[in-house]
């Protein structure tokens, strides 16, 4: 939980900070690395966007302009991609909150009395993170292809129609940025339900509420700060994502996403204005609808 | 990415969080009711887990496959993908498997030395434009993977850097400062000054006080971060594709050998690599139970 974790640096009481040169010693060489390899990138990432074709150049040859059409023939070329990459990655973030509410809740509150339970369940949701990500992804395409027994099933019980298929489909997309992104959701849920003080959700029974009214009135407000550090955590990363929604993965021709566009005009078409400015959208997409979204969840504090 | 601070925080076991018990309220026996939540959630909870397992198993499974060239269909149960891993396509998969073992000591080792001095600055030294070093800090986790690795693609390209090795290592290095200082952070905030006072009541001078005091008891943060920036780096694939020219990385090798298909090799790799990071993970469980065992038996 990053978010939350940087947040606590004002907020905590802290020991008397000192001044001292050391601090200066400490913190340059780090910082000027993330200057270097983070910030320095970022800013020749926005000129490259602006870039235009050396006029004698080769393919993948380019010149430093102020092209800012780029950005207007990215937008007409691949809107799409740009909207596909939002509406995805909305739905497993929603897909991803859904499912593990309910387990954070059961580690974080039900199993409290049970400390082995506890971390045995936080091990297995951490589990997949210790397989490579792509084979996790390669392994459900193989799980859900059309010869397997999941998909042959169904369809001989008439749940799938005879011409049904997973792979290459916006569901199985959908469904493998939601499958990938969980542990993400879950551990800061899980996180915040942990610290969830119970008594709290007595007094809402004792004041005649039921379940689902403390449910909805108590429990769902007191965990915000975790739903919104999990949303980000899964919505952030899926909607960058290429993996899945690769054609040797989960996706097919119709399911391209951002991601796979920039990889496509960075690496193969040697296209590098259109992948900096494609970058550059996604960021700042992001960084709106990231920002829009903690002002209205208020959880400020947050960032 | 940053759930991963969690898994290596939470159950890397290496870091306490000693503030949690008293928050939370006494555990008094409540009236019981029977409710939803009491064997809905359960059943739920169960079939989410198998939900979640279904790839390892299968890619656990796969790895006796008796397969072919690629390891989709289910050909019979052997040893010899597990006995023979380097001898597939003259040990490429070996190779890249290496490569990504060399890549993730080198990157965790500079980034764990850069992100806990950062991180001691932050929690113990007053200085200006704190606010632009914590976004800074904050930025790299912000940002989509493909955005990190096509800006340094950008950056190399202007400057002439040809892609190797080195520039996934520096690659590697950028994306893991943060979390350990989130990772780290964490630990300093909740060292007890007090030892330290002592230290230096000891007449220590601030060297020894460090090295004697300080240091040993930020190791287990410092360990946390060093796993968690190893597991980054070991499963990134998005911002090495980006940087690494013609090096083959674990993940790159899969990436491109999906479209015709992965031999089962990948498989027995992949599914080592779990049971070692599951053993450690375990150990530091058993190791943490144990130390609070011994230490609540001496409190008495």
């Amino acid at each position: 939980m990053a978010f939350a974790a940087f947040a606590t640096t004002e907020a905590q009481p802290q020991v008397t900070r000192r001044k001292s040169p050391i601090a200066l010693f400490l913190l340059l060489p780090g910082i000027l690395y993330l200057v270097l390899f983070f910030l320095t990138p970022l800013i020749s990432l926005i000129l490259t966007s602006l870039q235009a074709p050396s006029e004698f150049g080769d393919i993948g040859v380019y010149d430093y302009a102020f092209n800012w059409q780029n950005y207007v023939t990215v937008i007409q070329d691949y809107w799409p991609h740009i909207l596909r990459s939002f509406g995805y990655a909305l739905l497993a973030t929603v897909f991803a909150l859904l499912f593990s509410y309910p387990i954070a809740y059961f580690i974080g509150v039900k199993a409290r009395r049970r400390p082995l339970l506890q971390s045995l369940l936080l091990v297995l949701v951490i589990a997949p993170f210790f397989i490579s990500f792509l084979l996790r992804t390669l392994a459900w395409k193989q799980i859900l292809s059309d010869e397997s027994l999941i998909i042959t099933s169904l369809k001989a019980i008439g749940l799938l129609g005879p011409d049904a298929y997973f792979a290459g489909t916006p569901f199985a997309v959908v469904f493998g940025l939601t499958y990938n992104f969980i542990p993400f959701m879950t551990l800061p849920l899980y996180t915040t339900l942990e610290r969830l003080d119970t008594r709290y959700l007595e007094a809402g029974s004792d004041l005649y509420a039921n379940s689902f009214t403390v449910f909805r009135k108590v429990t769902i407000p007191l965990s915000m700060p975790g739903i919104v550090a999990g949303t980000l955590l899964t919505f952030i990363p899926a909607a960058g994502d290429y993996v899945n929604a690769s054609r040797d993965f989960l996706g097919g021709p119709d399911t391209q996403m951002m991601g796979n566009v920039i990889e496509a005009n960075f690496l193969v078409l040697l296209n590098y204005p259109a992948a900096a400015a494609l970058s550059i959208i996604l960021m700042a997409a992001i960084l709106v609808l990231v920002g829009v979204y903690v002002k209205r969840s208020g959880t400020e504090d947050l960032l | 990415m940053s759930g991963e601070v969690q898994a290596a925080a939470v159950l890397g076991g290496l870091t306490e969080s000693e503030e949690l018990e008293d928050r939370r309220g006494p555990q008094r026996p409540r009236r019981r009711r029977i409710g939803l939540g009491d064997w809905l959630l359960p059943v739920y909870v169960t079939l989410a887990f198998i939900f979640l397992l279904i790839p390892i198993a299968y890619t656990f499974v796969f790895s006796f496959n008796d397969s072919l060239k690629s390891n989709i269909a289910w050909r019979g149960f052997t040893f010899d993908k597990w006995l023979n891993v380097c001898n597939v396509e003259g040990g490429a998969v070996c190779e890249a498997f290496g490569n990504s073992i060399v890549i993730g000591l080198v990157s965790t080792v500079v980034a764990t030395t850069l992100g806990t001095m950062i991180a001691i600055a932050l929690v113990r030294y007053r200085f200006r434009a704190r606010s632009s070093i914590s976004l800074l800090l904050f930025l790299p986790m912000a940002t989509p993977e493909v955005v990190l690795g096509a800006g340094l693609a950008a950056q190399f390209l202007a400057v002439g850097v040809p892609k190797d090795m080195l520039t996934i290592i520096l690659a590697h290095t950028m994306f893991c400062i943060s979390f350990v200082v989130v990772t780290v952070k964490a630990r300093v905030a909740s060292l007890d000054p007090a030892l330290e006072e002592a230290g230096r009541d000891l007449y220590g001078s601030p060297r020894q006080v460090f090295w004697r005091v300080t240091f040993p008891l930020l190791t287990p943060g410092i360990m946390a971060a060093a796993l968690l920036s190893f597991a980054l780096s070991f499963d990134d694939f998005i911002i090495t594709n980006f940087n690494s020219g013609s090096v083959t990385t674990f993940p790159k090798y899969i990436y491109i050998s999906a479209s015709r298909g992965i031999p089962a090799e990948a498989n027995v790799i992949a599914s080592a690599v779990f049971i070692v990071a599951l053993a450690i993970v375990v150990i530091a469980q058993v190791s943490r139970a144990a130390r609070a065992k011994r230490l609540a038996a001496e409190m008495g």
